[in-house]
């Protein structure tokens, strides 16, 4: 029998499995970007840590006030006036939409094709996808150096068929970052597609096909569009994390290839200027918010339709 | 009609073809005699023996393996803590900000989460070295677990956990005896995708470093900015093999359980 007393710790039990990983959440997650924003409107200093704080409580609220006042929104007005930053931040754009596009369309026909083989195979095929995924993402970009550098296995193997006859430059060039990209979030975006075609109900199909309808146009009527959730999820697992891409850009990409994620470690490790890779970093979640707000609510609603 | 056409195949071909050759040469060439790493000199092992005089890079593969022996660890307890207060306690205050900040983490690029770690432990004075990339690396993984322990928890017969407390059971224990063995599998993953995270992430870790404290991420950048070495491929080879084989065991070992639990369920749908 579950007596007062049990009641009271069970609801302090309760109490702390929430607030423990809470308390975590708010100080490891959200505290640090407060702090982000709040650096990336201080000065920078040399030395360490290389920035002024803004706000001194030492002055008291009159101080306060004065340093509110003249808020240094330099870093800001920096960001606008430096045609490197604002290109930066087109190009991340422009390299994660296409990218998210070419993923989508290197990734649909594998996740059809999975749907559409025997059951018996699935599983097995569904691990094989998600096996190189666990493999470390730095040793995958890395693995394409030696396939796309000019003596590498690609040129090598083009030339010997005798397509090419002079080896192609592509690393260092912003096919090399496609081709890294498209490599390595492909699994992203076949998970979600294949989960959304495996449960496509396949008398649809059938009743379109009696009807006389053509397989491609039952594709675009009724595949596709049942397919959408999946399609829509893998998007936003893609373009998000790709538009501050680090690692890609960095090893496969050229001193013409502008990414955001890029400019920000190169400020920060290189320049040293913390306050402006704050501001980067601000401006970065600024255009990131909408869709990682979007995605969320999808993925909560997904949920509650599961459960 | 579940057909599985010509074209079908030659895109699941093409396309687990293409997700492994890569990784494929990588590993053949780390076995190559030649220093030059894309002409092939014969088979030899002695980048592996070469990497075994390397102080710096064992160095930085010890530090790995207790960081992410330590932050997988903790973080599936929080992450499994997380996942049951998303799925069992409703809509509780706060609940909202809770599932973002679970949500956000997973797509959230590693340059601002490691920035803004960063910039918290010097707000905080704390020496930055093994401990703060410990807490970065818990603060991602929990999510990753409790995300996938939550999908698990939300598919689970209740059932059985009321049936507990109607004859007696204290919720916790009834968390520990019905609960975590069900979840286990979900468990199990969680720990695993979070150890993996943890040994492969370089982003977070070069920001929330201090001296010191070189993970092996770090050290084959480093190497990797310097170019393409047969030394870099027989250490990338080891990780694959290692996590390949963790992740296979692991995906029998589930299967096996996954049958026995089906046979068992048929064997009681048999009874009279």
């Amino acid at each position: 029998m579950a007596g007062e007393g049990d009641k009271e710790r069970s609801g302090w039990t309760r109490w702390l499995v929430v607030a423990i990983p809470y308390a975590w959440l708010l100080i490891f997650f959200l505290v640090p970007f407060v702090i982000v924003v709040k650096i990336s409107v201080s000065t920078p200093l040399i030395g360490q840590p290389p920035y002024t704080p803004t706000f001194d409580i030492t002055g008291g609220i009159a101080g306060l006030f004065a340093s509110a006042r003249q808020l240094v929104v330099d870093n800001y007005i920096f960001l606008t006036k430096d045609a490197l930053y604002w290109k930066s931040y087109l190009s991340s754009l422009w390299i994660a939409v296409t990218s998210t596009f070419l993923v989508l369309l290197f990734s649909y026909p594998i996740a059809y094709g999975m749907a559409r083989a025997p059951r018996a195979w699935q599983p097995s095929l569904l691990m094989l996808i998600i096996l190189p995924f666990w493999t470390s993402f730095l040793i995958r970009v890395y693995a394409w150096i030696g396939i796309l550098k000019k003596e590498g296995f690609l040129n090598q193997l083009l030339m010997w068929l005798h397509i090419i006859h002079e080896p192609l430059t592509i690393l260092n060039t912003n096919w090399a970052v496609y081709i890294g990209i498209v490599y390595s979030y492909m699994p992203f975006m076949i998970l979600p597609l294949y989960a959304a075609l495996e449960r496509l109900d396949g008398t649809l199909l059938e009743a379109a096909s009696d009807l006389g309808c053509p397989p491609t146009r039952s594709f675009w009527q009724i595949t596709f569009p049942l397919s959408l959730p999946g399609v829509i999820a893998g998007s936003f697992l893609v373009f998000i994390p790709v538009t501050g891409e680090f690692v890609i850009p960095d090893l496969l990409g050229g001193h013409t290839t502008l990414m955001i994620g890029k400019t920000l470690w190169d400020e920060f490790f290189s320049n040293r200027d913390w306050p402006l890779a704050s501001a980067v970093a601000v401006v970065l979640l600024i255009l990131l918010v909408v869709p990682i707000v979007i995605f969320q609510n999808q993925e909560q609603k997904r949920l509650e339709r599961e459960s | 009609m579940r057909t599985f056409s010509r074209f079908n195949v030659a895109s699941v071909t093409l396309g687990l073809a293409f997700l492994y050759a890569p990784i494929l040469l990588l590993v053949i060439y780390s076995f190559n005699e030649s220093k030059l790493v894309t002409v092939w000199g014969g088979w030899s092992t002695r980048w592996y023996g070469a990497l075994l005089q390397d102080e710096a890079m064992l160095d930085a593969a010890w530090t790995t393996l207790r960081l992410a022996l330590i932050s997988a660890s903790v973080a599936t307890v929080l992450g499994t803590m997380a996942a049951v207060a998303l799925v069992r306690f409703g809509r509780f205050k706060g609940r909202s900000l809770f599932s973002g900040m679970i949500y956000a983490p997973l797509v959230m690029p590693d340059v601002i989460t490691g920035l803004s770690l960063l910039l918290l432990f010097v707000a905080l004075g704390v020496a930055r070295g093994f401990w703060t990339i410990v807490l970065a690396h818990i603060t991602f993984s929990m999510c990753y677990v409790a995300i996938v322990i939550q999908s698990r928890l939300s598919t689970f017969d209740r059932s059985l956990e009321e049936a507990a407390q109607d004859l007696g059971c204290r919720p916790f224990k009834t968390f520990l005896v019905i609960t975590l063995p069900i979840i286990l599998p979900a468990v199990v993953a969680g720990w695993m995708l979070g150890f993996t995270l943890s040994l492969d992430d370089l982003v977070i870790a070069s920001f929330t470093t201090g001296p010191g404290a070189t993970t092996l991420p770090m050290k084959i950048y480093s190497q990797v900015r310097l170019g393409v070495t047969p030394e870099v491929n027989a250490v990338c080879t080891i990780l694959i093999a290692l996590v390949a084989t963790g992740v296979v065991i692991a995906s029998i070992v589930s299967r096996r359980r996954e049958l026995e639990r089906q046979r068992a369920e048929r064997l009681a749908a048999a009874m009279p």
